[in-house]
């Protein structure tokens, strides 16, 4: 093992695997939070009155959550690729394949998947506050907006906050699989790395740590977020 | 829409569902035997043995699966010499060999929190009654804790098993043709990857519905006195 590999500098990687580091980051930050406002969705939709939205929302996490991820972004990628290359003939005559943006492609794959975990736990957390406390809401006459805000919002927010870490982290390590459609994060460019040095293992492992410090940082980050949410909670 | 593509490939496709069966119950089957080792050193009193476990279970759990497949498959050839020397890199060149490692060591480090959660859910009376009348650690280990450690673990647990048939589709990403590898294999001959996908999800979600389904019927075995 050479680790000058891993110097900074045009000799070594070290500055390229951090760039990929701030990829995952940047991509991870987007996807999970395009699974919130999609959890977010998918719990109202769980709990509304109509029985086709409901359908609706069981349909979307039962079949997110149970296909592979893998499968999502090859279907999106090459799938919508040829969809929008056949719009493109339809409408301009246009020829050839079309190359999706892979970062948006990856985003929107892994934030779906991220989504489904969401509405569960986001269900879970608004399902566990009080209905008595929604009803004496309603009783002295908050519109939605109000009662949202000042009832249901923040102790949804403490309530979904444990489980919200799980899919954060969750949906970090599923963006490594983004790198199969060509996004340089971590393992695109560990890849890149290990082929052109012939050292994989120096840069896997690379790439394992860079991962296990993220892991670790946004897990402190949570926890402390946790104890200040749970400031205002009498405990025994 | 190809319908004829679809027709064609569903037989192929199909074919692979035995290859992901197969990655899937001898990795769950290897990660249970070593979860359950490192659940017990997890909870021993001997600080080094459940630093041990803690560090294994730490690593498995913070890093994507990816890395670890790629580690083991990419990554060893760096250290080839010293493999072929001690007679292991004929599994190390295997793919499928690979896979199972990676797949095995991932489940494990999962199935051991899973398992550890159970077996701390066991009531202090229920073991203080079993070593009271004088049973060895493993007796009661094998009469008491495990079977209610089991029953208490067993949802999070199925969830576990879903989760593995999904991260079975990245064997694909080392050569391996199971459901996904087939796939992609098909789509590269035909250009149809809307129609060939959406069968293979299918399949996944096909494999994913039975396996709730057995998970749910192993629940209602175990403990029967709550459906009564």
């Amino acid at each position: 093992m050479d680790f000058g590999l891993l110097g900074f500098g045009v000799d070594g990687w070290g500055d390229e695997m951090l760039r990929g580091a701030f990829m995952t980051l940047m991509v991870s930050i987007a996807a999970y939070s395009l699974g919130i406002l999609l959890g977010a969705l998918g719990t109202f939709l769980k709990l509304s009155k109509s029985f086709f939205l409901r359908l609706l929302a069981d349909i979307y996490t039962t079949i997110v959550r149970g296909i592979p991820e893998l499968l999502i972004i090859y279907l999106v990628f090459f799938g919508g690729g040829i969809m929008l290359a056949k719009i493109s003939a339809l409408l301009y005559g246009g020829q050839g394949y079309i190359n999706l943006p892979v970062f948006v492609t990856g985003m929107i794959c892994i934030g779906f998947s991220s989504g489904a975990y969401s509405a569960e736990v986001i269900r879970g957390a608004v399902l566990a506050v009080p209905k008595g406390q929604i009803e004496a809401a309603k009783a002295i006459g908050m519109t939605p907006f109000t009662l949202f805000k000042r009832v249901l919002g923040p102790q949804v927010a403490r309530l979904a906050l444990p489980g919200m870490g799980n899919i954060w982290q969750l949906t970090l390590k599923h963006t490594s699989m983004i790198s199969v459609i060509g996004l340089v994060e971590i393992m695109r460019q560990s890849a890149v790395a290990s082929g052109s040095t012939r050292e994989p293992f120096t840069f896997y492992a690379m790439a394992g740590l860079l991962y296990l410090g993220i892991t670790s940082i946004s897990n402190k980050g949570f926890s402390r977020a946790e104890k200040w949410a749970a400031k205002g909670v009498r405990s025994e | 829409m190809k319908f004829d593509v679809m027709k064609e490939s569903f037989p192929k496709l199909i074919g692979g569902v035995p290859e992901t069966l197969l990655l899937v119950s001898i990795s769950l089957l290897i990660g249970f035997i070593l979860a359950v080792v490192f659940a017990q050193l997890r909870l021993s009193k001997n600080i080094f043995w459940s630093w041990i476990a803690r560090t294994y279970i730490y690593i498995f759990r913070s890093t994507p699966l990816l890395v670890q497949i790629y580690l083991i498959y990419y990554g060893s050839g760096q250290f080839r010499l010293l493999l072929q020397d001690i007679g292991a890199w004929t599994f190390f060149r295997e793919a499928w060999f690979c896979a199972i490692m990676a797949l095995s060591l991932n489940t494990g480090a999962y199935t051991a929190e899973i398992i550890r959660g159970g077996i701390q859910s066991v009531s202090w009376g229920e073991v203080e009654a079993g070593k009271a009348i004088g049973m060895k650690p493993f007796t009661l280990f094998r009469r008491i804790v495990f079977p209610v450690a089991i029953r208490q673990a067993l949802p999070s647990y199925g969830n576990e098993v879903i989760l593995i048939v999904k991260s079975s589709s990245l064997a694909s990403t080392i050569t391996i043709l199971e459901i996904t590898g087939i796939a992609k294999k098909i789509i590269a001959a035909t250009y149809a990857p809307i129609e060939v996908f959406i069968i293979a999800g299918c399949l996944y979600l096909v494999i994913n519905f039975i396996v709730t389904r057995i998970i749910e019927y192993a629940e209602h075995k175990l403990s029967p006195q709550m459906y009564r």
